[in-house]
């Protein structure tokens, strides 16, 4: 058996609240590092891949479990990592030989030491002529193949990569990656293993030589296997393309559902207050949501999701929220990675608008708890208006604070759309939309009218 | 970078080349002497500081008021400014760096920050003057200490707190990547905290020697009781003229304080602003940027470089390779399962206990001191801080009404601006505390009384900050909506109240905020003031303080600062805190 370099063993991490909860951002999980592999770590946005990271890196200390590195606690061992950060984290201040010559400064090498190995890699990295410019003077990708020289120049052990590759456009990216895979094959390099975190499948199974896709809320390992193609990888060639649909599919599958609550004679469902839970609104628009189903219906309403995102040219992290949106209105059903489109999703697509947001009003108070609770608690008050403070609190119980602000922008947004509600941003108040009064008040009329 | 064109170099023959080789061997030398003659100066200057420090040990300063005189007393007072803000700099680098990482202490400093900004320093005057003086051998180093203290108090606070914010913005994975590449404390203050916080430091920097010049000014001649503390000084002299009458000393005077104001930003701030233009942290490069002759000057020459190379390289290397060796021992102690902490818990607790005592103690004493005062000094306290209330409401007030428009019409109007702004910079820049007594002297012609000369005194330092603030705002309405305005035919209120007011609100308030705080400074001087051996005062509570010093009334001084610290705190959190926020959401122009 291969000696692991770094190894998890059930981290967890919680964050705590400004209200004194902790949401758990990562659930307990295993995982190993081995020398000689490219390990990448799928999943969507806000399910704890940095998170897990930078616990991988002893950047940050678990909540519970430990992490070794060749065996040690990883605090008290002399760790050699890198990492290549999204941003770049380069310092602007600094020339770029300045920022490659930083680290080696801090394990206090010697000048001309320090000044042979960065001239060395920068020269590895395609960087040679640039010594003397200032990071904002380059271009992008420029940039990263700074980052690149920085992390290699201390001959790391484990290269950590934190979707390197997502800040740059889409042609200077696949040159940075094949420039990479290069530098490993021929082992110019002296890394023994990269972990690469990113959101683009098709990086992953490009480069990869293991995949591990996260699950969210909390974060979680939903499958681990080893890629057994050959390199170059052909993106065009049946088993890339099987693998890439596979892994849509694994993102895709709807998580395990409770079962079925009884059903009450009227045909309405009771909920035991206890159980109810927030779902986990996706950030879509309205808009993009109608988008989609218009696509879906173009394309004879049914579809891989795989080809959907191909024709929109749109990454996984873009498309699934507007997938999951659709799905929880009931608008689209989601089975093996294929989209099919429902009755009522149909007609939501060939409506004009006011019938659009009739269907959406009626999809969301059906499916939407948060919706359906803001609508009822200004029913239920004199002055018709609910501070956003209320709901903030609640969903402050199941969901990290920025995830709390998101789920609320959210609902805003769709509320203010279905004409479910208004929302008064200086009072941060939710208040009946105009067009519900006016609905009440003739109703009312018309009752004294009677 | 610069890139001549091929045809440029094909004109240019070669015996020109050659002459321009020798140009560009002798820059060098030129430049290493210009530095070399700046150094020399330097070494003057402290040899007559440390002469005049040492050798006037005679108790009464007279201060001339001939001309001749000038240069000295400028450069005096232009000494006293630099020490106080090196000693500032230092001091807000430190305080911010332990609040930032102290997760203990950091509430704590923080919420002293926020009290130091808003007592009125100028209160202070007389306890640090008096303390200083018993502190030091001679009485003049005492003053002189005294006032350097001031300044430092006066300037030190908007720097700590920048620095502090500088820090815990500090973007995550810039900080993440330090931490990765194993920087020491060393290395991460000087090349990712420092340059990180540099821009910060150096607008701050710049509002705070101007701040400098207003405890300055007011302080290098000052009474206390029977005492009569002066120091030789451009400040001074300005009195002395003032009470005198001489009209021909004060224009030198005030000659000299704008000159040297703009050989400050010439020779100092642009420089400064020039060089930390790269510690911008943005990701395109700018295009207009400020250029300085002198910065290429020291940047060019090799005189300072070799300095550097012989001096800081050597002992930056010493150092970062002990860090790195001390991490290599930490690491093998711990892995060894040697858990030795450096500073036992009982020596904390033990210093923890005494700061405790010590602080108590002294703040019970100050208490025992307000006994003493009598329930109708009380009721005059409070009627004084009701007049101040009112009087710095309406200088605010009148500040705004004429730079509103004002500050609208040069936002709006390019060519107004490029020839207001220069003029208002300077006129800006002018300490308030140095006009003082030449205005007073002017309303006393008039026979107009300090009642409603001193709120023309408070709007005479602050309306500045509400201008400035209005043109920013002015400018960063953007024109699509101006043109809107005018495309719809608006009607000269709608524009002002549908586009102008609201553009222009966040900057208004934040330039209110600014002003409300140097108003209420500026009472303590503004509302009693001693010229040509009278006292000039009107009822209010800068008035009582002064007075109370004046006749070394301790405990009415205290109480009186304590109600003036507790109103501009009670203001800000009720009336600004809110305003800001309300600007902050609905008035934000997003670009
Ligand atoms: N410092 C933090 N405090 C509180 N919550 C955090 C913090 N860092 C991350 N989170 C939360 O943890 C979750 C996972 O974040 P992250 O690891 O950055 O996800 P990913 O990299 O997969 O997009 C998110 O919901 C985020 O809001
Ligand atoms: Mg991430």
């Amino acid at each position: 058996m291969q000696t692991t370099i770094i190894r998890a063993e059930r981290v967890e991490k919680y964050y705590a609240q400004p209200s004194e909860n902790r949401i758990q951002v990562i659930s307990p999980t295993d995982l190993s590092i081995v020398p000689g592999e490219i390990v990448a770590l799928l999943g969507p946005s806000g399910s704890g891949k940095s998170t897990l990271l930078r616990m991988l890196t002893g950047l940050s200390a678990p909540s519970a479990g430990q992490v070794y590195w060749h065996e040690q606690p990883i605090a008290s061992a002399d760790v050699n990592v890198s990492i290549v950060f999204q941003s770049f984290a380069l310092f602007p201040w600094l020339t770029v030989f300045e920022n490659v010559e930083a680290p080696l400064k801090a394990r206090g090498m010697e000048p001309a030491e320090r000044r042979k190995r960065t001239i060395k890699i920068l020269d590895t990295v395609g960087l040679d002529g640039f010594q003397a410019a200032y990071p904002k003077e380059l271009s992008g990708g420029m940039r990263q193949r700074v980052g690149f020289a920085r992390a290699l120049v201390v001959e790391p052990e484990v290269l950590f990569m934190d979707e390197p590759f997502s800040a740059l456009d889409v042609l200077t990216a696949e040159n940075l990656r094949s420039e990479l895979l290069e530098l490993w094959q021929k082992k110019t390099i002296p890394t023994q293993a990269i972990f690469l975190v990113t959101h683009n499948i098709e990086e992953a199974v490009l480069l990869a030589d293991r995949i591990i896709v996260l699950g969210r809320n909390p974060g979680h390992v939903r499958t681990d296997f080893k890629v057994a193609l050959q390199h170059p990888r052909d993106r065009k060639a049946t088993a890339f393309t099987q693998l890439v649909d596979y892994i849509y599919k694994v993102l895709t599958q709807p998580d395990a559902q409770p079962p079925e609550l009884p059903q009450t004679p009227t045909g309405k469902r009771v909920r035991d207050q206890r159980q109810m839970h927030y779902q986990m609104l996706p950030h879509a628009r309205p808009g993009g949501i109608a988008g989609l189903l218009e696509l879906v219906l173009d394309h004879h309403g049914k579809d891989d999701i795989y080809r959907l995102a191909d024709d929109l040219a749109f990454e996984i992290d873009d498309l699934l929220p507007i997938v999951d949106a659709a799905q929880l209105l009931g608008f689209l059903t989601v089975t093996e990675g294929d989209a099919a489109i429902t009755a009522t999703g149909a007609e939501y697509a060939n409506s004009e608008i006011l019938r659009q947001k009739q269907l959406f009003r009626t999809a969301a108070v059906t499916n939407v708890l948060l919706l359906r609770q803001i609508v009822r608690a200004i029913e239920a008050k004199s002055d018709r208006t609910v501070p956003e403070e209320f709901f903030h609190d609640m969903l402050d119980e199941q969901f990290s604070e920025e995830e709390t602000l998101r789920q609320l922008e959210t609902a805003i947004n769709w509320g203010r759309y279905a004409e479910l509600f208004d929302f008064d941003a200086s009072r941060r108040r939710f208040i009946q939309s105009a067009k519900l009064q006016q609905e009440i008040d003739a109703h009312s009329n018309a009752e004294v009218d009677a | 970078m610069i890139q001549l064109p091929d045809s440029f170099s094909y004109i240019r023959g070669r015996e020109t080349l050659a002459r321009a080789q020798v140009l560009k061997r002798s820059w060098p030398f030129m430049l290493d002497l210009c530095v070399a003659a700046i150094g020399l100066a330097c070494f003057y200057g402290v040899v007559v500081i440390a002469k005049y420090w040492f050798g006037h040990s005679e108790p009464e300063i007279v201060i001339s008021q001939s001309p001749r005189a000038l240069p000295l007393y400028a450069f005096y007072s232009v000494v006293r400014i630099g020490l106080a803000y090196l000693l500032s700099l230092v001091f807000a680098v430190g305080y911010g760096y332990l609040a930032a990482y102290n997760k203990r202490l950091e509430a704590l400093m923080i919420a002293g920050l926020d009290i130091l900004q808003s007592i009125p320093v100028l209160s202070f005057l007389p306890g640090v003057m008096l303390a200083m003086v018993a502190l030091f051998p001679t009485r003049q180093i005492g003053v002189e200490m005294g006032a350097i203290l001031l300044i430092f108090t006066g300037q030190v606070w908007n720097m700590a707190f920048s620095f502090y914010s500088s820090i815990k913005s500090i973007p995550r994975e810039l900080s993440e990547a330090a931490n990765i590449y194993r920087f020491s404390r060393l290395q991460r203050l000087v090349q990712l905290e420092l340059p990180y916080a540099a821009i910060g430091l150096v607008w701050n920097s710049m509002v705070s020697v101007a701040g400098g010049w207003f405890f300055l000014m007011a302080c290098e001649m000052f009474v206390l009781g029977p005492r009569d503390f002066r120091l030789p000084g451009l400040g001074s002299y300005l009195q002395t003229a003032a009470g005198t009458g001489n009209g021909v000393a004060i224009a030198w005077g005030l000659l000299a304080m704008v000159s040297i104001i703009v050989a400050t930003d010439q020779f100092i701030w642009r420089p400064i602003i020039a060089w930390s233009d790269k510690f911008k942290f943005e990701q395109v490069e700018s295009k207009a940027r400020i250029k300085s002759p002198l910065l290429h000057l020291v940047q060019n020459s090799t005189a300072l470089r070799s300095l550097g190379r012989l001096t800081t390289a050597p002992l930056s290397e010493t150092l970062y390779r002990r860090y790195a060796q001390e991490r290599q021992q930490r690491l093998a102690q711990s892995s060894s399962g040697s858990t030795s902490r450096p500073g036992s818990p009982w020596l904390r607790v033990l210093i923890s206990v005494l700061a405790v005592v010590v602080v108590s103690y002294a703040a019970f004493h100050a208490l025992g001191l307000l006994r003493e005062v009598r329930f109708a000094q009380f009721k005059e306290i409070l009627k004084g801080a009701l007049a101040t209330f009112l009087r710095v409401n309406v200088s605010l007030l009148l500040a705004a009404a004429w730079t509103i428009p004002a500050g609208v019409a040069i936002g709006f109007h390019p060519r107004l601006a490029r020839i207001a702004q220069p003029i208002a910079q300077i006129a800006a820049s002018v300490p308030a505390t140095a006009l003082f007594p030449v205005i007073l002297l002017a309303l006393i012609r008039v026979g107009g009384g300090l009642g409603i000369g001193s709120i023309a005194l408070m709007m005479l330092g602050t309306q500045w900050y509400i201008l400035f603030n209005v043109i920013a705002g002015a400018m960063a309405i953007p024109s699509d909506l101006r043109e809107v305005a005018t495309l719809f035919r608006f009607t000269t209120v709608q524009r002002w109240k549908t586009v102008i007011l609201p553009g222009i609100f966040p900057f208004l308030i934040t330039g209110m905020v600014t002003a409300s705080g140097g108003a209420w400074n500026a009472s303590i001087i503004a509302e009693y003031f001693r010229l040509k051996n009278q006292t000039l005062q009107t009822v209010g509570l800068g008035a009582q303080i002064s007075a109370a010093t004046d006749s070394g009334q301790f405990q009415i001084l205290l109480l009186a600062t304590m109600v003036m610290a507790l109103m501009v705190v009670t203001i800000n959190r009720l009336v600004w805190r809110p305003l800001y926020r309300l600007a902050g959401t609905r008035y934000k122009l997003e670009g």
